[in-house]
């Protein structure tokens, strides 16, 4: 029975992993060959340039920004929905009356289609019709079209694109870190309690080392999603103001797509694996670190 | 050391259903090992933990030392507890485990060490320091919890079934460890437990709740074979207590009481006695108290051989209760078998019957009872 | 924790507070959106205008023109119908797949279920510029079949990852005795578990839909005509002449198709958890 479940095991796992290998393998190799290429939208061949296009790319101002920002937006953020969260996690931990109703709210900006999130902020940002503008000019902290436009000034324009960033992924992470916290037994801080630790000393030294590695899921999925999204920067600056709020996965858009230069795109868009593999390698360090505990 | 002393202690869950815990008194006597007996429901966990400071009760006090507690968190009331999953901190190692209520009343750092060696010596871990809890066995994370907890040298001890998560064989040895561990640090303990085995064996004195009210405070010695009530009655001993029931009267005796007739000294002749137990097993007659006894016949149905005693369940149809089920606990050491659907001559020493109001179930003074 | 009264009350009020600051901070853009589906143009770009109240009364023209000069209820269509198919092939090799690395397969098993996992880590932006390639070769380019096949790249993998939890929290006795009274492995899995499993196949429906929903990039790449599109494209790029955008029928679209999806997640966050807990702690 044990060779025949093994057959069985295989044929039903297969399909899935043919379906995968050749939906992402495939295109992972081909963006590897093309970042080699002078490949183009439009035209069917192509020839290997060897490292032109990595070349010229380094040396492109844009492409410096890009990687500074990625780099930038992504940390700024994951501390802000780290801090957040984790205070919003505690909050939320006993039940009350409403609890889901808040839980919906809260929700909203990480379930709502990102493009639909980012383009209310644009609303909201807007550097006439801004709300907030509204509200600075009304307590008299701008005077009226004083205030400054908020997408279109490069501090700022950054700012808002981390604010949207940690809007949206503060909800998936409080989700994540309430899971642990409801996962620690219920007897340890009251243990904590009865040896005299104050709610500081229970938070810090027993309750957030024992959801190290759920607090690493969080992270680590958290850092995934801000570095490799372009959604964001494409529909609240596209890039702007002056390449700015660029980074890495929109200027791949940006060139390989708007400017038909695939090989140049592709090669932009693997500068983005060398942040995923040390990803990769600290969640299966966590991984395996939840399971030997 | 303290006392603690509980005055009208209430907790009412929900509004309008009975409590857990109903108006409940009691005091312990300084350095007692007092057990918190009772089945599942009883509220002795509730208790605990009021005590404890983990749940605030709907009314009355609790006093540690002469001093109300009640408005004063765990930390304050100078505690010590060991839960029923240990609650090590799975985190830190051994040694940082039992330093932790060190670092969080603010202990100066220098007398971590000479503290949390101290507590290791006394409960035989000095060589288990440097591990981390997941690394232990289950009795070697009890002694742990219990280094733990006297590492602060607290007033109170409280136990909250300690013993219910280790398996069979493990529960008797730490069980005395326990016991010796009392013994040697006499500080004043509350242990909360549903065995009554684990009860007998370690309490000074027992308290019996049932259904948040208390039973009986009493010895081993008087809450066995003084009950006060049918539920205490039953409680304790197993296989529990036979009882019978007329209109107004209940009466109740033990399975290892109810024994052949031949074995009830001093009437019985000295050869019939020899028939059924070997020689060298002949029990001393005084032994087996003096006085009256009620012969009862027996109707075997259904016997256990455990190894040291034979159980036998039957019926009485010679009596009024013919269809009620009772049981006897015979020493291995008679040689008599007992075969199903035969008869034997049985009897009862009368001063051995409980009697118990049958409307209350309440203990009530002897009284003639009719048998037929 | 007790310890008096006192304490308890002023937790509890700093409790409401931090809830109250983080529910306005997350939920107020959804909140703007609903107040300018309903204004009246003339009343939403005045700037003098108190931006919080309907200085003149609310109006149903945003969502007149919404629903009647633009695609948006044919993005809804398009969606949906990319949603469903999605939603039967992630089904269809997830489920066989998930059970297979739940109980068949052993430490190899573990092995490929971590895989499958980490190529999670390989996003979008990674893989559709190849992919826009791939499409026009394989003439699905401007079609929504190219999200229909392109999709489950990313659904499978989540919903591997998400069964192989529930799978492994049925007890395998119930299998084993499905198979001693006559059942194959496979009638085991098709008979049993499945039905046993539907609440946790349901919370995959949900989640992989809301997944499907929530794709910008591939949408962008590889369709361009209007009618094509999906809501998630079409709403910011196509509610718009020009350089002027329909704030208030944009905010509307943004509100409708929001609400609905964030209620059904809500509903199943719970199992979704459940799941999530068991196969990462295992």
């Amino acid at each position: 029975m044990a060779v025949d479940d093994r057959k069985v095991g295989v044929f039903m796992f297969l399909p899935a992993v043919a379906y995968i290998g050749l939906l992402i393998g495939a295109p992972l190799l081909l963006a590897v060959l093309y970042a080699f290429s002078d490949a183009r939208i439009g035209t069917m061949g192509f020839h290997f340039v060897g490292l032109e296009n990595f070349r010229s790319i380094l040396q492109s101002p844009s492409f410096r920004a890009a990687l500074r920002n990625s780099v930038v937006f992504t940390i700024s953020a994951q501390i802000i929905v780290i801090v957040a969260s984790s205070i919003l996690s505690i909050a939320l931990e006993p039940a009350f009356h409403g609890r889901w109703f808040v839980r919906l709210l809260i929700l909203l900006p990480w379930v709502a289609p990102i493009s639909l999130g980012a383009i209310g902020w644009k609303w909201i940002l807007d550097s006439i019709y801004s709300v907030i503008t509204w509200v600075l000019v009304w307590a008299h902290i701008f005077k009226p079209y004083g205030a400054p436009m908020w997408l279109g000034e490069p501090t700022l324009a950054m700012a808002s694109v981390v604010l949207v960033h940690s809007w949206r992924l503060i909800p998936f992470s409080t989700v994540i870190m309430l899971a642990g916290r409801t996962s620690i037994p219920k007897e340890i801080p009251e243990a904590a309690a009865i040896d005299g630790a104050g709610f500081w000393r229970t938070e810090f030294l027993i309750n957030i080392p024992m959801m190290m590695p759920i607090i690493s899921v969080a992270v680590l999925f958290g850092t995934i999603f801000t570095f490799t999204d372009m959604t964001v920067v494409y529909i609240l600056t596209a890039g702007g103001p002056f390449d700015s709020t660029q980074v890495l996965p929109s200027l791949a858009f940006a060139t390989g797509i708007q400017g038909s230069d695939l090989a140049a795109g592709a090669a932009i868009s693997l500068f983005l694996v060398p942040v995923l593999i040390l990803i990769a390698y600290f969640m299966l360090r966590a991984a395996h670190r939840a399971e030997v505990a | 050391m303290a006392v603690v002393q509980i005055r009208n202690l209430t907790k009412v869950f929900k509004a309008g259903t009975l409590g857990a815990v109903n108006n409940i008194n009691l005091e312990t006597k300084e350095g007692e090992f007092l057990v918190l007996l009772g089945p599942s429901g009883s509220g002795k966990t509730t208790l605990l933990r009021m005590i404890a400071g983990l749940e605030a009760p709907t009314s009355g006090e609790i006093l540690i030392g002469g001093t109300v507690v009640n408005n004063l968190t765990p930390r304050e009331r100078g505690i010590a507890m060991v839960f029923q999953s240990y609650a090590l901190y799975p985190h830190l190692s051994v040694r940082e485990n039992i330093a932790f209520p060190l670092k969080a009343q603010k202990v100066p750092k220098e007398q971590h060490k000479p503290k949390v060696e101290w507590a290791a010596g006394l409960l035989g871990i000095e060589k288990l320091l440097d591990r981390k809890p997941r690394q232990l066995s289950g009795g070697e994370r009890q002694r742990v919890a219990l280094a733990r907890a006297i590492v602060r040298e607290p007033r109170v001890f409280l136990l909250d079934e300690p013993l219910s998560n280790l398996d069979a064989k493990l529960r008797t040895s730490a069980r005395e460890e326990l016991d010796e561990f009392h013994q040697r640090i006499k500080t004043t303990t509350i242990y909360v437990t549903h065995d009554q085995v684990e009860a007998m064996a370690l309490g000074d004195r027992i308290v019996v709740l049932h259904q948040g009210q208390v039973r009986q405070i009493g010895t081993p010695q008087e809450v066995y074979d003084d009950p006060a009530d049918t539920f205490v009655a039953t409680f304790l001993g197993s296989p529990p207590m036979n009882l019978l029931e007329t209109d107004d009267v209940i009466v109740g005796f033990r399975p290892e009481r109810f024994l052949p007739a031949g074995l009830i000294a001093p009437w019985a002749p000295i050869d019939e006695v020899t028939k059924t137990l070997k020689p060298e097993n002949l029990l001393p007659a005084d032994l087996l108290g003096s006085g009256n006894r009620i012969p009862l016949r027996l109707l075997v149905e259904h016997s256990e051989y455990l190894g040291s005693e034979r159980v036998l369940y039957g019926k009485l149809p010679e009596t009024r209760f013919r269809d009620k089920p009772v049981c006897a606990r015979v020493s291995s050491s008679v040689l008599e078998t007992y075969t199903p659907n035969t008869t034997y001559d049985f009897a009862v020493p009368e001063h051995e019957l409980k009697f118990f109001d049958a409307k209350t179930g309440k203990r009530i003074p002897p009284r003639p009872f009719p048998w037929q | 924790m007790p310890g008096g009264d006192g304490r308890k009350i002023g937790t509890e009020a700093l409790r409401y507070a931090v809830l109250a600051v983080f529910v306005v901070l997350l939920a107020f853009p959804f909140y703007w959106m609903f107040v300018a589906t309903f204004k009246q143009n003339i009343d939403l770009y005045n700037v003098e205008n108190n931006p919080f109240k309907f200085n003149l009364p609310p109006t149903l023209d945003h969502l007149k023109l919404l629903f009647n000069e633009t695609r948006y209820v044919r993005w809804l269509g398009n969606t949906a119908l990319v949603g469903v198919l999605v939603v039967f092939i992630t089904l269809a090799f997830s489920l066989p797949a998930a059970y297979a690395l739940a109980r068949l397969t052993g430490r190899w098993g573990q092995r490929i279920g971590i895989a499958i996992f980490l190529t999670y880590l390989i996003p979008p932006t990674l893989l559709f510029i190849p992919l826009s390639r791939i499409v026009a070769i394989l003439g699905l380019q401007d079609t929504i079949w190219s999200l229909v096949l392109v999709y489950p790249s990313f659904t499978i993998p989540f919903s591997v990852w998400l069964l192989m939890g529930f799978f492994k929290s049925i007890p395998r006795e119930l299998e084993d005795a499905a198979m001693v009274d006559g059942l194959t492995r496979f009638g085991a899995f098709f008979r049993l578990v499945v039905p046993i499993s539907i609440s946790g196949i349901l919370t995959v429906v949900i989640f992989t839909f809301t997944l499907v929903t929530q794709e910008f990039v591939y949408a962008l790449t590889f369709i361009s005509p209007e009618s094509q599109q999906m809501v998630g494209v079409g709403i910011p790029i196509f509610l718009v002449r020009g350089d002027v955008y329909f704030w208030g029928s944009l905010m509307a679209a943004c509100l409708i198709t929001s609400l609905p999806i964030a209620l059904l997640y809500n509903l199943f966050l719970d199992r979704f958890i459940a799941g999530f807990t068991v196969g990462a702690i295992k």
